[in-house]
């Protein structure tokens, strides 16, 4: 109970503080929906596309919404000390950092609903796995989440926090499938796209919006789940190696 | 007397550095345990490692019976830190920053604006607890911090340099609150630079030098060290080592040492005869403008054990900051 107590207070604090701030939101907003108008301008076609792009604005909204705030914010408060005093609480430092990165995941969920229901309201959605797009959603948001983190257990400065959150995230979106099909990349470059988490989470939504997948959907959530435990033990190993040394 | 901290060996290294070198100590409940020690001798690193902030590299630290090493998250629910430097959040209020620390602790919406209600009256910050941390002035900064380490009534509470940096009116009020919270039971882990401060609250002192703990010792028995001692200062223009030398060759009864800023010392344990030493002065060249018997104070001691001028250890603390000594 005591443990629930703490978890929740330090979401709702981070929710209060950060998340819930008018430019957060108003970015939340905007940015799917740049994505979105962007593609239409690129792709010239007309409403009945947005399914073939729904996987592609989804996962990328989800990404950058749950990476954006959280390794500046992890970053920020370690600056501050502030982190100091949570790491005093008297509860476990799995539990301290579901909690801070709660937040960013719901942020990122938030993000990734924003092109979704531009789709439901805009255009025909025949035949939508409700259920598998809801799952990818999610972990494509707690594995962005836990790559943030990473970020931010790894750096010392807010500015280096940004830049590192660039250096992932923007071949990612490059390598995972969305802009080219991974079947077009160099034969080396391959390897590298089926090594990044969100190549499981676009294909899981393409198979989940269009039955587009290239692999069985229980392997895109099982690579996806696998990643996100892995970085998470990453990052509470760094904090234990480096701020608890 | 019950001991609720107790400390084995404890040591810490960075880069080959000896941080805290194999320190033992106890801190009896209740009681307000001073941890005095130049910068850099281990004060904060040493406070660290009890609050599970830090991982000693050999040691052993047992909080309330509770070993840490063991159980470090259970040790730290019995006891609130106060770090040197404020680690509340600037954009939250005074209020909703104490009921987010309580929160830490688990406890419920409604203990916590209860306690924190009282606690920021008692800390004269009730009109001030809906105003945003940020814009409070260092002092109210510093004790909003003690509030919010006092929250969910720790057994023990550690005080790094409470009253560095903060005015005199500030500093004492900082004080007056460690003083009450003695009074109620709390015990109180204080590390600071200003002797007059830990000879005014502490019962018991450890000196820290490079590390090492020199001496641990119960207050009153260090001042009754430097009561059997009588202790005259002549200020002097030109304080050269020639100089002290004579007045060393002329008095050897007598223990002189040279202090910065033209300052003769003389220390003895028999009333110290002020004008044969002026006339050796004056014979010498040296014009004297002062003699001032020194009352003796855990300054006193704290010079003879550690060998550290306390105004130098000051100064170099002080930087940046106003400094709160008494």
């Amino acid at each position: 109970m005591r443990a629930w107590i703490a978890f929740w207070n330090i979401l709702a604090k981070d929710m209060r503080t950060y998340y819930l701030k008018p430019p957060n939101i108003s970015w939340g907003l905007l940015f799917p929906l740049v994505w979105i108008a962007m593609f239409f301008v690129r792709s010239g076609l007309g409403m009945e596309s947005l399914p073939s792009l729904l996987p592609g604005l989804t996962a990328l909204s989800a990404l950058f919404g749950a990476t954006s705030v959280l390794a500046v914010t992890v970053t920020f408060e370690k600056r501050g000390r502030s982190f100091e005093r949570l790491l005093l609480a008297p509860i476990s430092l799995e539990t301290l950092m579901l909690a801070k990165t709660a937040g960013a995941v719901i942020f990122g969920v938030f993000n990734a609903l924003v092109p979704i229901l531009a789709g439901w309201l805009l255009a025909d959605l025949p035949g939508v796995d409700w259920a598998a797009l809801a799952l990818a959603v999610a972990l494509i948001a707690v594995s962005s989440t836990f790559i943030g983190l990473f970020i931010a257990v790894s750096v010392q400065e807010v500015f280096e926090a940004q830049a590192f959150c660039n250096f992932f995230r923007f071949p990612m979106i490059f390598l995972c499938g969305l802009f080219f099909p991974i079947d077009r990349l160099p034969l080396w470059l391959r390897p590298v796209s089926y090594a990044l988490p969100l190549t499981y989470g676009v294909d899981a939504l393409n198979a989940a919006v269009r039955q587009a997948g290239r692999m069985p959907l229980a392997l895109d959530f099982g690579v996806m789940a696998l990643f996100c435990a892995a970085l998470f033990w990453l990052s509470l190993r760094n904090i234990r190696r480096k701020w608890i040394a | 007397m019950k001991n609720i901290i107790e400390v084995r060996g404890l040591a810490k290294r960075f880069g080959g550095v000896d941080a805290v070198a194999g320190v033992d100590f106890d801190v009896h409940e209740g009681e307000v345990f001073g941890f005095l020690g130049p910068n850099g001798a281990g004060k904060t690193t040493t406070i660290n490692m009890l609050a599970g902030l830090a991982r000693p590299d050999a040691g052993a630290i047992r909080i309330a019976g509770v070993d840490c090493a063991a159980n470090p998250k259970a040790a730290q629910g019995l006891m609130g830190v106060v770090p040197d430097e404020s680690n509340l959040y600037p954009e939250l209020s005074g209020l909703d920053n104490l009921c987010f620390c309580g929160a830490l602790y688990g406890m419920r919406k409604s203990a916590r604006t209860a306690r924190a209600g009282e606690l920021l009256q008692a800390f004269g910050l009730a009109e001030a607890s809906g105003r945003k941390f940020g814009g409070y002035s260092k002092g109210m900064k510093r004790r909003l911090a003690i509030a919010a380490a006092l929250m969910h009534s720790p057994a023990i509470l550690f005080l790094d340099e409470p009253t560095t940096g903060i005015d005199v009116a500030g500093a004492r009020r900082i004080r007056q609150i460690i003083a009450g919270l003695r009074s109620q039971g709390t015990t109180v882990f204080l590390t600071t630079h200003y002797i007059e401060e830990a000879e005014r609250l502490c019962q018991r002192i450890a000196f820290i030098v490079k590390g090492r703990i020199v001496r641990v010792e119960r207050t009153e028995d260090l001042l009754r060290q430097a009561q059997g001692r009588h202790v005259v200062q002549f200020a002097v223009n030109n304080c050269a080592a020639a100089l002290l030398d004579a007045v060393k060759a002329a008095f050897p009864a007598l223990s002189c040492a040279a202090l910065g800023g033209g300052a003769l010392r003389v220390e003895s344990a028999e009333p110290v005869r002020i004008g044969p030493i002026v006339r050796l002065l004056e014979e010498k060249g040296a014009e004297v403008s002062e003699a001032r018997l020194v009352r003796p104070s855990l300054e006193e001691v704290f010079v003879q054990i550690t060998g550290i001028e306390v105004d130098a250890m000051k100064m170099e603390k002080d930087k940046g900051g106003k400094g709160g000594g008494a």
